[in-house]
């Protein structure tokens, strides 16, 4: 047989190891009955890929050769086991478990059944997006760890605490039914969310979007799309994902700086990101009332298909976080709002409507609340106020792409006190 | 199958406050408790008022023996019941059950019990 270059084989492996990884975990943790386990020979089965692979070629089902050697591991591991010492609860697997999960077409599907696991709402959320992240997308703990911006040696007590309480307290290894589904869904679709968001504007460092990130978030929505059709909060969710991945690279200017939806390019977004989710988000307001992630995707769909900024309809954009108020009222879319306003009836009415969440303790430390006024103070040619503002939102931030916009802008401002 | 400790908080001045009519929905909430339980309930007791307690404490080689619960807090521990459970979720249904949880400052704490078997 013709060796395979090794290049090709370390592709196809880091290929598979993202598109296949949380897959073969789900599945080997069947037989295991324990998420190290578990996650050790998924490990161990990638390994064997780059040995094996170069000499015999990629196999064909790449995805089905990886869950195959784990899976041999694992059972070979447990028979050793098996008059061993194991004294450690086992993961509660349902065998041959019809998911309860839309009867007419049961979802059988293990990495469903993982995340959610990870997600049990038992678990503190910092330790099911931590899960998550290590078990369903694969990331490595360093990655996870660099991701939320805590030590790694924290990062893995993290998840071995988890990992601890599922087995002790018998977190269930199974898809929730029916009744409890809308409750249970809840945290998987906000760890998805925070992943996201997470990449989308990094919390610290120097580039604006971690990639990886972003890329692992919506994946994740679409495995979850695919296996919930009907959950409109999930499809809401994934495209508000696409939408925003749709402007990704014009977000972002030659030198690394931040570009305004104002100032986009917007013949550059991927129309047909834009034409996928915009039909999810129609999908998912004739099926079923109206939730957060729909309302935000509906927001951000308004934005992509406006021709231009200028043509943005204000109207439709404020009516709809009017409705996203009442649906998650958080202080977070009143300032979101807030700006809308400001857009539609113009700077000073927009100062009005933030003013209410100046003194909110809840997101005192919050930097688009000072940059959004600052905006708005600007634009009244209040140089003064707005320099300060600018000042405030510059100390708050801790992305560099942004604290570099916010610099020219107060540099700007000061001009013009200056003259 | 796994052995859950389902610990009951809540105030006392709310409790001792309940009228007869308050009294009797609680009791039936919690004979609903145990009938879906059924067998899985092994056992399940309320609890003297916590200024009955007695603490003891390390304290070198002789313990301290105060008056009082371990911790005062606003929620007291007023009962508690050991269940036999499918998984956790099974015990958290069960938990969801118990009338405290209608309480202004009722929680109920669920626990697995070590597996020494």
């Amino acid at each position: 047989m013709p060796s395979t270059p090794p290049i090709e084989v370390a592709e196809a492996v880091a290929r598979v190891h993202r598109d296949e990884w949380g897959r073969v975990l789900a599945a080997t943790a069947r037989v295991t009955r324990d998420l190290d386990l578990a996650e050790e020979c998924t490990q161990d089965a990638f390994e064997r890929a780059l040995e094996r692979w170069p000499a015999d070629g990629i196999p064909r089902r790449p995805g089905a050769w990886l869950t195959t050697v784990a899976g041999n591991r694992a059972r070979d591991v447990v028979r050793r086991e098996a008059h061993g010492r194991r004294v450690l609860p086992m993961l509660v697997v349902e065998e041959d478990d019809p998911t309860p999960y839309a009867a007419p077409h049961p979802v059988h599907d293990d990495r469903l059944r993982l995340v959610f696991t990870c997600c049990h709402p038992s678990l503190a959320p910092e330790a099911q997006v931590a899960l998550t992240l290590r078990f369903v997308c694969g990331l490595s703990t360093v990655d996870v760890a660099r991701a939320f911006l805590v030590q790694e040696s924290t990062m893995a007590a993290r998840l071995t605490r988890a990992k601890k309480k599922i087995a002790a307290a018998r977190i269930p290894y199974r898809v929730p039914g029916p009744d409890e589904l809308p409750g249970r869904l809840g945290p998987v679709l906000d760890v998805v969310h925070l992943v996201y968001t997470t990449g989308h504007v990094a919390p610290t460092g120097e580039g604006l979007v971690r990639t990886d990130l972003v890329e692992v978030a919506v994946s994740m929505g679409r495995m979850l799309h695919q296996l919930l059709p009907r959950e409109t909060a999930v499809t809401g969710l994934l495209a508000l994902m696409l939408l925003g991945e749709a402007r990704r690279d014009t977000r972002v200017g030659a030198a690394g700086d931040l570009v305004l939806l104002s100032e986009q390019d917007r013949s550059r977004w991927d129309h047909e990101l834009i034409e996928e989710a915009t039909t999810l988000v129609a999908e998912a307001l004739s099926t079923g009332p109206p939730d957060r992630f729909v309302v935000e995707a509906a927001i951000a769909a308004v934005h992509a298909e406006s021709p231009s900024w200028e043509q943005t309809d204000w109207d439709e954009i404020v009516g709809l976080y009017d409705v996203l108020q009442g649906l998650w009222p958080t202080p977070v879319v009143r300032l979101n709002r807030a700006v809308a306003v400001g857009f539609r009836n113009g700077p000073a009415v927009g100062l009005e409507a933030l003013a209410p969440l100046l003194d909110d303790p809840s997101i005192a430390t919050y930097p688009y609340v000072s940059a959004v006024r600052a905006d708005l103070l600007r634009r009244l040619g209040a140089w003064d106020e707005a320099a300060v503002a600018y000042e405030e939102a510059i100390t708050l931030t801790e992305n560099e792409v942004e604290r570099a916009f916010l610099q020219a802008r107060l540099a700007e401002t000061q001009g013009h006190n200056r003259a | 199958m796994a052995k859950y400790l389902i610990l009951i908080y809540g105030s006392e001045q709310e409790w001792d406050a309940q009228t007869p009519e308050e009294l009797a929905a609680k009791e039936a909430g919690h004979i609903a408790f145990s009938t879906a339980a059924g067998s899985g309930r092994l056992t399940g007791e309320e609890l003297e008022s916590v200024a009955t307690a007695t603490t003891l404490r390390a304290s070198g080689a002789e313990p301290t023996v105060t008056d009082g619960p371990f911790m005062e807090t606003k929620e007291a521990l007023g009962g508690f019941y050991v269940v036999d459970a499918e998984d956790l979720d099974a015990a958290i249904r069960l938990a969801r059950m118990l009338p405290e949880l209608g309480e202004q400052y009722g929680a109920v704490e669920v626990r697995p019990i070590v597996d020494h078997g």
